[in-house]
């Protein structure tokens, strides 16, 4: 269905039009059973407000509440509902206004044929605005489905490159260069950690749902790797206890955070840099917090790139919800806090 | 005898390099390791090397950065594991570089093209130069303006910079905290800022437009753009034609 967008101010002059025609059709109508015009014109106008009353509720309630395929009946139920209190506010109104007797035995004798008129008019107002509000629902979902593909395709390019991590690797291997001349053991051993954590990340799915501890592995290969590099300059505190070791999260989730962590710390400071991991549980959720210190004079401006924002999609396409990642800044300290709904 | 540097945030990067020059040992002698930028300028001040060996991503400030401050720049030999916009930059202006993890044979080939051509540092600190107003302009660089005060370096964030005037042949950054100099040209900040942010309205003048408060006529065919700290600022002609189109007006 192609409707042309109105903007919600035409709309509502459309809507005003329609009640003052309402309003206009019914005093003539009363007034060719041959009443006087101020009796037909209270009638038109007293007729029309109660009814325009009852539209724009059945218009507001549809908009923020859809029904679904079975309750269509409900929505009957609530125009039937809606025409009869019309209907009898209507009676209850004339008599402060008219006090002809003529005009009372017109409007008992009218009543049911006032009666099932609302009821189309209302019945009519629900029809549209739910054709209207469905189609505007239908646009948003689709809007929100070709964001998500094009997110998808985005993750995966960022994905392909992030497995080879080019900059990592090569400066692995100039370290592992340099190791050969005077510690061949420490060399071996970093090629050993190297190819663990290579194969790790080319394993992993990302679909699937892995212990924190086993993760949490994964990670110590990739600082342990870093702390060759940088020598004395970094430190990482991991802890975690048993229990909240086998808490489930997406796999891959907490890398580009350390990652992050040890970009901001390695690369915005000189100092000695102490990144740490830790893991709660809290409630039904497991708690992950990532520390580094940082700069703020130095710092980047926020949004610092698809790290972070590619862990908070991923946690809002599988949970929808975007409340589980936030970062502070205080104190030259970065913390990033995720919680994964542990789903039993 | 000539007297290098080393400067890499990775001590055992800095020992390829300390191991392959020992073959060179009577040729060049290395004075100091640095750790970073900081060092590394220190070093080259106090020392006045003729050759440095310059890892690009570095702590605070990355090689380029430390090399802008640097008044005249020895001969560079960068490293560096990878970085696309910067290894394109150095193959147009023919400076040398080392891929990390490079073999024994590649790093003899850069020192030997080295010495064969060092009689002319001159022409060196002009390649380099040209290189930093190349890698000025990736987007990178974008976001901040390294500069020197006395003996410290200060890190701008371009979101500080409230205008920038011509010289001489420095150019004065201000910012609320004051103005600091930086021995580079209008031309070399017009490349760097984002022209979104930042329009040349005149010949010695760069503003940032989130400062202008107003614009005024003033004279025959100029303005003077008022901005947020006081400071008038004379637009000539063309730019306040650039700034019309920027502002969208």
């Amino acid at each position: 269905m192609v409707t042309p967008q109105l903007s919600p101010s035409k709309l509502y002059s459309l809507f005003v039009a329609c009640g003052l025609i309402w309003a206009g059709l019914l005093t003539y109508i009363v007034h060719s059973f041959g009443f006087i015009w101020y009796i037909a014109l209270t009638d038109g106008i007293v007729n029309s407000i109660l009814l325009a009353a009852a539209c724009w509720l059945i218009n507001n309630n549809l908009r923020y509440y859809q029904p679904g395929k079975g309750s269509y009946m409900n929505l009957l139920m609530w125009c039937l509902i809606l025409a009869g209190i019309c209907t009898a506010g209507f009676r209850g109104i004339i008599p402060y206004l008219s006090s002809s007797q003529a005009y009372m035995n017109f409007i008992a004798n009218s009543l049911t044929i006032r009666f099932c008129t609302n009821f189309l008019a209302i019945g009519w107002m629900a029809m549209i605005s739910m054709l209207w509000y469905s189609q505007l629902d239908h646009k948003e979902t689709e809007k929100r489905r070709s964001e998500a593909e094009k997110l998808a395709r985005d993750a995966e390019l960022y994905n392909l490159r992030q497995q080879l991590q080019p900059h990592f690797l090569f400066n692995s291997l100039n370290s592992i260069n340099a190791l050969i001349g005077f510690k061949p053991d420490e060399a071996r051993r970093m090629i050993h950690q190297l190819s663990d954590f290579l194969r790790g990340t080319l394993k992993k799915d990302d679909q699937l749902l892995v212990p924190l501890s086993d993760e949490l592995q994964h990670l110590n290969l990739y600082l342990d790797i870093e702390k060759v590099r940088f020598g004395h300059r970094l430190d990482t505190e991991i802890s975690c206890d048993k229990h909240c070791g086998e808490a489930l999260l997406p796999s891959m989730l907490l890398q580009p955070l350390v990652e992050n962590a040890i970009k901001f710390g390695l690369y915005d400071t000189t100092e000695k840099v102490t990144v740490s991991i830790r893991g709660e549980i809290d409630g039904n959720n497991l708690v992950v917090m990532v520390q580094n210190p940082y700069d703020p004079q130095t710092s980047r401006p926020k949004g610092t790139g698809f790290g972070l924002r590619g862990v908070q999609r991923r946690l809002y396409l599988l949970f929808a919800r975007n409340d589980l990642m936030e970062t502070h800044q205080n104190d030259n300290i970065f913390t990033t806090i995720i919680k994964i709904p542990q789903v039993i | 005898m000539k007297r290098a540097l080393v400067i890499d945030d990775e001590p055992l990067a800095r020992m390829v390099v300390l191991e392959y020059l020992q073959q060179f040992s009577d040729q060049i002698e290395v004075l100091q390791e640095c750790n970073d930028g900081f060092e590394g300028l220190k070093a080259i001040q106090q020392h006045q090397p003729d050759l440095i060996f310059l890892d690009v991503q570095m702590p605070k400030i990355n090689g380029f950065e430390m090399l802008e401050l640097v008044e005249q720049p020895p001969s560079v030999i960068f490293t560096t594991a990878f970085d696309e916009y910067a290894i394109k930059a150095f193959e147009a202006h023919a400076v040398d570089y080392l891929l990390k993890p490079f073999s024994k044979d590649r790093f003899n080939k850069a020192i030997e093209k080295y010495l064969a051509q060092s009689p002319a540092p001159a022409q060196q600190t002009k390649k380099t130069e040209e290189l930093l107003d190349a890698v000025a302009s990736s987007p990178a660089q974008h976001e901040r303006i390294v500069v020197k005060t006395g003996t410290k370096v200060k890190i701008i964030p371009v979101q500080d910079v409230q205008y920038l005037q011509a010289d001489d042949d420095y150019v004065s950054v201000f910012t609320q905290e004051g103005s600091y100099l930086k021995n580079k040209t209008m031309n070399f900040f017009e490349q760097m800022l984002d022209p979104r942010y930042f329009v040349r309205v005149h010949r010695s003048y760069i503003i940032a437009i989130q400062q202008i408060t107003r614009i005024d006529p003033y004279e025959k065919d100029s303005h003077l753009a008022i901005l947020k700290s006081g400071a008038k600022i004379p637009v000539s002609k063309s730019g306040y034609v650039k700034l019309k189109g920027v502002l969208g007006i």
